[in-house]
């Protein structure tokens, strides 16, 4: 029996501890979606409307460098949220996002989530507070690439 | 444990080079090799998993080498992967089939493997970090009913940075095998982010595993930290701990952290011995 999207979003780690009223809200503004292989989700400097959370599959963020083709920042996979730049202005995206396999994923629409934070500010903190989180988790294992572990060490 | 026709390093092979000569030497990746050494004439010893050689380039210099492969039961040659990074390693990464090199050892303690059957297993690897933990993974696969849930997470710089690959997929039929990098093109299929994040979806029972975890001392600092967020005890993280090893036998002083030296105490440490001295920047 397939499941209802409260369902689904119940079980995603970034809305853990959301009250079933506060997953019914969220759940008015998203809708899963299917990728295929190579598909891309967003593309760099593009409309950031939307943010996914992954249910299925491997997504590669990647960033254009001339000279060297698309470069692979970082992967996200099942359970992880894809995209903030719907949370600020301007609403661009950075990067370009890339589905590697095949992606099931609920995306949610920006505009809408940001209207019913906005009239509920509890709920926008929540949201924001879970965002904040991830963000400082991505910032911090780039932080720990920044040091290149492993390149050479002893040279002898 | 499995014998090796090296010199013990109890004995006369502990200070004086034993000429090995080299079977087979296998590119790995741009700057890192495995040769597969016998002796040119030997006397018995053991190599456990975790141990290293001390490897002489004749003429240049000498440097410490993990075992990355053990000898057969009842003999065979000694696998070691050494990265060219300096002078010695170059020298010795170079090394055709038919030349001959000298190794001392095998010195330093072993992976407690024997100790984590029955339980769940988790091996962590870094760059060539992979090279001491490959005799844990064979270990294991040589007897992979006495082990429950064993899952192999391995980060590398970038997918030509990685090690043994056509291994990775035979190993993968039998254990959990994931893999990430830290960069790469847009023609990698895989992970790209830090290892750590691979125990994300890792099976394994807390209480009951154990983790053997080597790679970049930083690496394995924050692997630690993680497999503790996950509720592995202190003591079930076992890591290889590498400094500047010169003697390889507690002599030169070279290898010490606090108040050991790890060519002789070591190279392997659980967690719960090494986390207060881990944390000594002055160390």
């Amino acid at each position: 029996m397939p499941r209802s999207l409260e369902q689904v979003l119940a079980d995603v780690p970034l809305l853990h501890g959301l009250s079933t009223d506060e997953i019914a809200l969220l759940a008015g503004c998203a809708r899963n979606v299917r990728f295929g292989a190579k598909d891309f989700l967003f593309r760099e400097d593009g409309a950031a409307d939307v943010f996914y959370v992954v249910r299925q599959g491997l997504v590669a963020l990647e960033l254009y460098v001339p000279g060297r083709g698309p470069v692979t920042i970082e992967t996200i996979e099942a359970g992880e949220v894809l995209g903030w730049s719907w949370l600020f202005p301007p609403y661009r995206w950075h990067f370009d996002a890339r589905a590697l396999s095949v992606v099931r994923a609920t995306t949610f629409d920006a505009a809408c989530l940001r209207e019913k934070c906005d009239a509920d500010p509890a709920l926008g903190y929540r949201l924001m507070g879970r965002f904040a989180q991830v963000m400082i988790e991505r910032l911090q294992a780039t932080r720990l690439r920044l040091l290149d572990v492993y390149g050479n060490g002893d040279r002898r | 444990m499995a014998t090796a026709t090296v010199a013990d390093a109890r004995g006369l092979g502990a200070a004086t080079p034993v000429p090995f000569q080299v079977v087979t030497r296998r590119r790995d990746t741009a700057d890192t090799w495995t040769l597969e050494l016998e002796p040119a004439s030997g006397t018995g010893a053991s190599v456990g998993p975790g141990q290293f050689m001390m490897v002489y380039a004749f003429g240049i210099g000498e440097v410490p080498v993990s075992v990355s492969g053990l000898p057969e039961r009842g003999g065979g040659p000694i696998g070691l992967t050494v990265r060219a990074v300096g002078r010695v390693t170059e020298a010795i990464c170079a090394s055709e089939p038919g030349t001959v090199l000298g190794l001392r050892g095998p010195f330093g303690n072993v992976w407690p493997v024997d100790s984590a059957r029955r339980g769940d297993v988790v091996v962590m690897a870094g760059g060539i970090g992979l090279a001491p933990l490959r005799s844990v993974v064979l270990r294991v696969l040589e007897e992979r009913r006495t082990f429950g849930e064993v899952s192999l997470l391995y980060g590398a710089r970038t997918p030509a940075d990685l090690l043994y690959t056509d291994q990775l997929a035979d190993w993968g039929r039998e254990l959990a095998v994931e893999v990430t990098v830290d960069t790469a093109g847009a023609d990698w299929p895989g992970r790209v982010g830090l290892v750590t994040k691979l125990l994300g979806p890792a099976r394994f029972r807390p209480a009951q595993t154990t983790a053997f975890v080597c790679g970049p001392e930083i690496m394995m600092r924050f692997a630690a930290r993680a497999l503790l967020e996950r509720g592995l005890p202190p003591e079930r993280i076992q890591l290889s701990m590498e400094r500047h090893m010169d003697c390889g036998i507690g002599l030169c002083g070279h290898c010490q952290l606090g108040p050991t030296l790890i060519c002789r105490d070591g190279p392997v440490y659980s967690y719960a011995a090494l986390s207060a001295l881990l944390e000594v920047r002055e160390l």
